[in-house]
């Protein structure tokens, strides 16, 4: 009954050969035996103090619970799902153009390099060409062309991975005035981490030099995207 | 009919463009009437298959097979249309470049759109100047 849903008490879901085939007992019944639990005994014998309680005394090894609840509920079935690992559109392989379609980069035309762990995708401008740096995107917020970039032998450092872009922890300032101002000045401005503008210069420089190789493919990325009168994106093609 | 506007008419031998169907934007023609809302088509050149068509999903063109008799076979519509050489002379109107042109356009992807932008700025460059330099002498 495990696998047949209750319609209503003692009805399941499924008939009797349904729940037999879904239990799956013709592929044979599992051979292997679990190794046996060590055995624990019930009882254990403690010493207590007092002269009239005999010294010793038998204690159940594990405490009954001091509540027993009044109603028996069942417990949740535990899911067995787990989340697939997101699928990358056909359309899109390392080179690939995309157009942004979020964020504050929208309407930009960027280069496609790799897929992260997360599902989220890499992209760079080039930030030379457009000013895109080095970028996750969700692939639902970008439509992909089918302009290609020549990626031969261009491999993404495989420091460049989701870690890569989280914050770094901060401590939170005591104030906002603390978070703001220094010395009833505002604050001056972090620079930007050197080595991430080496990796992204070092990145740069494989793609811009594929970029040059095919014709106004450089003004391309370094134009936006838009609509304008008559055109309507279901209609076009990418 | 000479003191008639019309010019193209629902004839035998008439060449038609389609409108709708799994033939459309190809050229037929009228094999034959059936009666004031279908004609027998014929297209054995346009790979359009002899079939009984609505008028209201085609459109008259100009051009026609003047010598085409009535019920005529594919065979011999097949041998008009070579002699007259219809299918080129569709080609050649500037209705039929023009819906190509059009096609193609549709067909263009973002960066060939790109690239189409970038060439009718440059022609736009050079006739502006052409005509400034025109204006001045």
């Amino acid at each position: 009954m495990a696998r047949s849903r209750q319609l209503a008490p003692g009805v399941g879901r499924f008939s009797r050969s349904q729940s037999a085939a879904r239990r799956g007992l013709y592929k044979g019944l599992k051979k292997s035996d679990k190794p046996a639990p060590a055995e624990t005994p019930a009882h254990k014998e403690v010493t207590v103090g007092g002269e009239k309680n005999g010294s010793t005394r038998l204690v159940p090894t594990s405490k009954a619970p001091r509540f027993y609840p009044a109603e028996d509920v069942r417990q949740p079935k535990k899911s067995r799902k787990s989340p697939k690992p997101t699928k990358l559109r056909s359309s899109i392989v390392p080179g690939s153009v995309l157009i942004l379609l979020a964020g504050r980069f929208r309407g930009k035309r960027v280069v496609f390099l790799k897929q992260l762990d997360s599902g989220l995708l890499l992209v760079t401008g080039p930030y030379k060409i457009n000013g895109v740096p080095l970028r996750r995107v969700n692939q639902a917020y970008v439509i992909a062309t089918s302009t290609k970039v020549d990626l031969e032998g261009f491999k993404a450092d495989s420091k460049i991975n989701d870690a890569y872009f989280a914050k770094t922890a901060t401590k939170g300032s005591s104030s906002a005035e603390a978070e703001f101002f220094e010395d009833g000045k505002p604050k001056a401005k972090e620079p930007f981490p050197e080595s991430k503008s080496a990796d992204q210069k070092e990145v740069d420089k494989a793609i811009v030099a594929a970029v040059q190789k095919q014709d106004n493919l450089a003004k391309y990325l370094k134009a936006s995207f838009g609509l304008s009168k008559g055109q309507f994106p279901h209609q076009m093609v990418f | 009919m000479s003191d008639s506007n019309f010019k193209r008419f629902v004839e035998v031998g008439r060449v038609v463009l389609l409108k709708a169907g799994p033939s459309a934007g190809k050229i037929a023609v009228i094999a034959e009437i059936i009666d004031h809302n279908r004609a027998i088509i014929d297209g054995p050149l346009t790979e359009v298959p002899r079939q009984s068509f609505p008028y209201r999903h085609l459109t008259l063109t100009p051009l026609s097979l003047t010598k085409l008799p009535r019920a005529a076979g594919t065979g011999v519509i097949r041998k008009h249309l070579e002699k007259e050489g219809t299918i080129a002379k569709w080609e050649n109107s500037s209705w039929a470049k023009n819906r190509a042109a059009i096609e193609k356009r549709r067909s263009l992807n973002d960066f060939e759109r790109f690239g189409v932008m970038l060439a009718k700025k440059a022609r736009r460059d050079v006739v502006r100047k052409a005509v400034a330099k025109a204006g001045k002498a």
